[in-house]
């Protein structure tokens, strides 16, 4: 007997999900009782379910299906049934986007949002402005206003929160209410006053002498909702910002006030917003980072992530304010959420001495493997600035960062670390052989190739110099062997770096050469016969000028010079000189999460070239030879600022200068003057 | 240091329940930061695999703050950005959850959610509006909820076999 029971309960089965095989079609032809009267509320209930579950799952309802539901759903209106009437609203607001004409609901949710059942008024409203237009929304003004200002707290919030959906929608109608949310304001619910000040400030945020106004009012009267007091910090410290105030300011001292809150959420608002403020003492900082060093041994998982979090920035600036938490910090290291963990030795990274590394790196190695991918990263980039605080430690550090290279990781975390080991092999010329090494190691098995050709490139460069080149000959010449043909070709260039500057490899060199010669990709054999060719010449000029400098010129410019000679074909041969030469190219952004861009970024003078040679007057002036920096003509203070740059071509000179918005230029023909 | 940004009221990305094998009970999403459902359950797939091992309240993925829970057979999750009052997120999860909790009874487990999705979808639109965080008080989104309190059919099937097999064993 027992078992027939279990069997049974096996079959409905725990794992069985009563929505499992839902079929759209299916559940709208169900949908179709809702005409019938009188209506039956609880299978009513279950059909509205079934199909708002369907459209969550993410099922698709053509127009016409959509809105024959939707009118279905409008019958069920004659019902009593709340719960059924709640899944109408709920109903029309998920089909307000597929459905026609939904319009039709309108009379009927004004009835509901004005009638006497409060379950209903706040979620008719919510509903009634999801459906709403700028012009219907000015017949229901009135009620609006009402609702805003009416004595129960769901009915306020919801008028008040839609009446925040709509500012995009109606702004200057939604304008009109700004008394009455002004008196919402001082409820006493704390969800009330939240969406009351959040409303208010959406409507007056242009303003900011309003918004001063307000905030003013606001920090004196002392609202109790802690929602409402998070809010007030961020649209202070935005204040704060937009008026470059002092820190002796009020609206700085109402932050700092925060800090004293007894809730904890505002207390965090708080610290967070000093921590963010672009300048702020290290003395300023102080009670901020007290408070977060409490909140570290919070047993809420969120506090410390948050405090660890928000220390880790003040350590970017300000690393002196937080060795007083390193303690703290350090037993965090242990943490069962992997990314306090991670933060919190990064932090440390930050603000540890010399001595404190060993160990440190030591935790991470532990822990590293479970972390995610965006958080690896985080702790290569600490590793990263902190073997540049310490050079000595590179050794450990080098140990430590290859062992991370041996592990499963994506192709940004790799990255990292190779550019980390390189940044540490260029610093340090002590650390070359063992970067050097572990880097062949890591090529003998990467699936990415641009890794494998920028650490070949570097091979190299670096390898021939160092005591015993012949080592990384190997490594190199399995490439050739193992890998695609991008990095077959890295390999070869590299192998001509070494016969070119070390004379007893070269014959080894010319060997595996000839050998290259015969690969089956063009490129690989078209660069192993130029190598070949110019090695065996023996010549150190032609080492120098084909093996060794790389393009001298910006491979843009030089594209353009190319194709320019096609259209106009001479019998002179084409001339590298009328390249121009490639100027340093613009600088790229060095912040913590930048991206490196993957193609080479375009340096000035290409950028100016092509500027240049849009200009009708300008395109008879031949290819632009050099472009200098820009000139400063006033001083910086002044009210205007105009500056100069002067455009070198064949014959011409042309001199731009620009002012503020507005750039002449100016073409002088040079051999004229006789300069 | 990050740029200060715009104060305002929406702060909820999204508010999401999978189940033990990462599949989709419930998901809303309030803006377009995963527009298509393609991306969206891709996601869901990304966070479920991140967090369904570890204990951990908290994390940070695909550039996003996330705050999530989990009872026997459930997963909630609520997201934000990442400038966000994390513990005004927590605040919307603890309220979903404890919500739940009392009108599922304490079952909070996939059999009995599954029986009363009407509920959860009540709730979380008592909740968040629209990104905007309506309520805070798990006892007024139960009392707006406003439910008509029946017996899950489970809930009987259970105590029935309880008590039979017990009957039996005597």
């Amino acid at each position: 007997m027992i078992k027939k029971f279990d069997k049974k309960d096996e079959e409905s089965g725990s794992g069985s999900n009563p929505f499992q095989h839902l079929e759209k079609s299916a559940v709208l032809q169900e949908a179709r009782i809702f005409n019938e009267t009188p209506i039956n509320p609880r299978r009513c209930l279950h059909i509205l379910t079934k199909i708002i579950y369907l459209l969550n799952q993410g099922e698709h309802f053509g127009t016409t299906e959509a809105t024959e539901a939707f009118f279905a759903m409008t019958r069920l209106f004659q019902s009593n049934d709340q719960t059924l009437r709640r899944m109408c609203y709920l109903t029309i607001k998920e089909m307000a986007n597929i459905s026609e004409d939904v319009i039709i609901v309108t009379s009927s949710l004004t009835k509901d949002m004005t009638g006497k059942e409060d379950v209903y008024r706040g979620p008719a409203i919510r509903a009634l402005c999801r459906i709403t237009d700028t012009t219907m929304l000015q017949a229901i003004e009135r009620y609006m206003k009402q609702a805003i200002v009416d004595k129960v707290p769901s009915v306020s919030s919801s008028a008040l929160v839609s009446s925040l959906h709509m500012v995009k929608m109606s702004y200057d109608v939604v304008k009109r209410w700004v008394n009455e949310a002004q008196e919402a304001a001082s409820s006493d619910n704390i969800m009330v006053q939240y969406h009351a000040l959040g409303l208010l400030y959406h409507l007056r945020k242009n303003d900011r002498l309003a918004v001063s106004k307000m905030l003013n009012k606001f920090t004196k009267s002392g609202l109790k909702s802690p929602f409402a007091y998070c809010m007030l910090i961020r649209i202070a410290s935005k204040l704060l910002e937009e008026t470059e105030g002092g820190h002796d300011s009020p609206l700085f001292d109402f932050i700092e006030s925060c800090l004293r809150n007894k809730n904890e959420m505002v207390v965090y608002e708080a610290a967070s917003a000093i921590v963010h403020m672009p300048t702020c003492s290290a003395r300023e900082l102080a009670p901020a980072v007290s408070v977060l060093q409490l909140f570290c041994s919070s047993p809420k998982a969120a506090l410390r992530y948050a405090a660890v979090r928000t220390l880790n920035k003040v350590a970017m600036k300000h690393p002196s304010a937080v060795t007083a938490c390193n303690l703290d910090l350090e037993n965090l290291i242990t943490d069962s959420n992997r990314s306090i963990a991670t933060l919190a030795i990064t932090t440390l990274l930050k603000t540890g001495s010399e001595s404190s590394v060993d160990r440190l790196m030591k935790q991470i190695s532990s822990f590293v493997s479970e972390i995610s991918d965006e958080f690896k990263v985080v702790v290569v980039q600490a590793i990263s600035s902190l073997c540049q605080k310490y050079p000595r430690k590179h050794s450990v550090m080098m140990n430590f960062l290859s062992n991370m290279l041996r592990d499963d990781g994506g192709f940004e975390y790799k990255r990292a670390i190779v550019d980390c080991i390189i940044g540490i092999i260029e610093e340090n010329p002590e650390s070359k052989e063992t970067g050097l090494a572990h880097l062949c190691e890591f090529i003998e098995d990467c699936e990415h190739t641009v890794l494998a050709t920028k650490i070949l490139h570097l091979l190299g460069k670096e390898g021939p110099r160092t005591p015993a080149p012949s080592k990384y000959i190997r490594f190199i010449f399995n490439r050739v062997v193992l890998e695609s043909e991008a990095v077959r070709a890295a390999a070869v260039s590299a192998l001509a770096k070494f016969g070119a500057q070390n004379d007893d490899l070269l014959p080894s060199v010319l060997v595996l050469m000839q050998r290259c010669m015969m690969d089956s990709d063009d490129e690989v054999r078209d660069r192993a016969t130029f190598y070949m060719n110019v090695l065996q010449q023996k010549q150190k000029a032609l080492n120098a000028a084909y093996i060794f400098n790389g393009l001298s010129v910006s491979v843009p410019g030089l594209e353009k010079s190319l194709h320019q000679y096609t259209l106009d074909p001479s019998e002179r041969p084409f001339d590298m000189k009328s390249v121009p030469l490639a100027t340093t190219p613009i600088s790229e952004q060095k912040s913590a999460t930048s991206k490196m861009p993957e193609k080479m970024a375009p340096s000035r003078q290409d950028i100016y070239q092509e500027q240049l040679a849009a200009i009708l007057e300008f395109q008879g002036l031949g290819p632009l030879f050099k472009s200098s920096e820009a000139v400063q003509l006033t001083e910086a203070e002044t009210e205007y600022v105009v500056r100069c740059v002067k455009h070198t071509f064949a014959q011409h000179m042309v001199f731009q200068f620009d002012c503020g918005g507005v750039t002449v230029c100016v073409c002088v023909c040079v051999s004229q003057v006789g300069v | 240091m990050d740029s200060q940004t715009e104060p305002s009221l929406y702060t909820v990305k999204a508010v999401l329940i999978l189940d033990n094998d990462g599949d989709r009970l419930y998901a809303k999403y309030y803006d377009d930061t995963y527009p298509t459902v393609k991306e969206q359950k891709a996601f869901e797939k990304n966070i479920f695999n991140k967090t369904h091992r570890t204990d951990s309240e908290i994390a940070l993925l695909e550039g996003l703050t996330v705050v999530y829970k989990s009872n026997i057979d459930l997963f909630f999750y609520v997201i934000g950005s990442s400038h966000e009052n994390e513990l005004m997120l927590m605040a919307v999860l603890n309220c979903l959850f404890d919500s739940l909790s009392q009108m599922l009874r304490k079952n909070v487990e996939r059999r009995a959610l599954l029986e009363n999705m009407e509920g959860l979808f009540l709730a979380v639109d008592e909740i968040v509006d629209g990104g905007v965080i309506l309520e805070s008080d798990p006892q007024q989104v139960v009392h707006r909820v406003a439910l008509r309190t029946f017996l899950f059919p489970s809930q009987v099937l259970q105590s029935a076999k309880e008590q039979i097999k017990w009957s039996l064993l005597r």
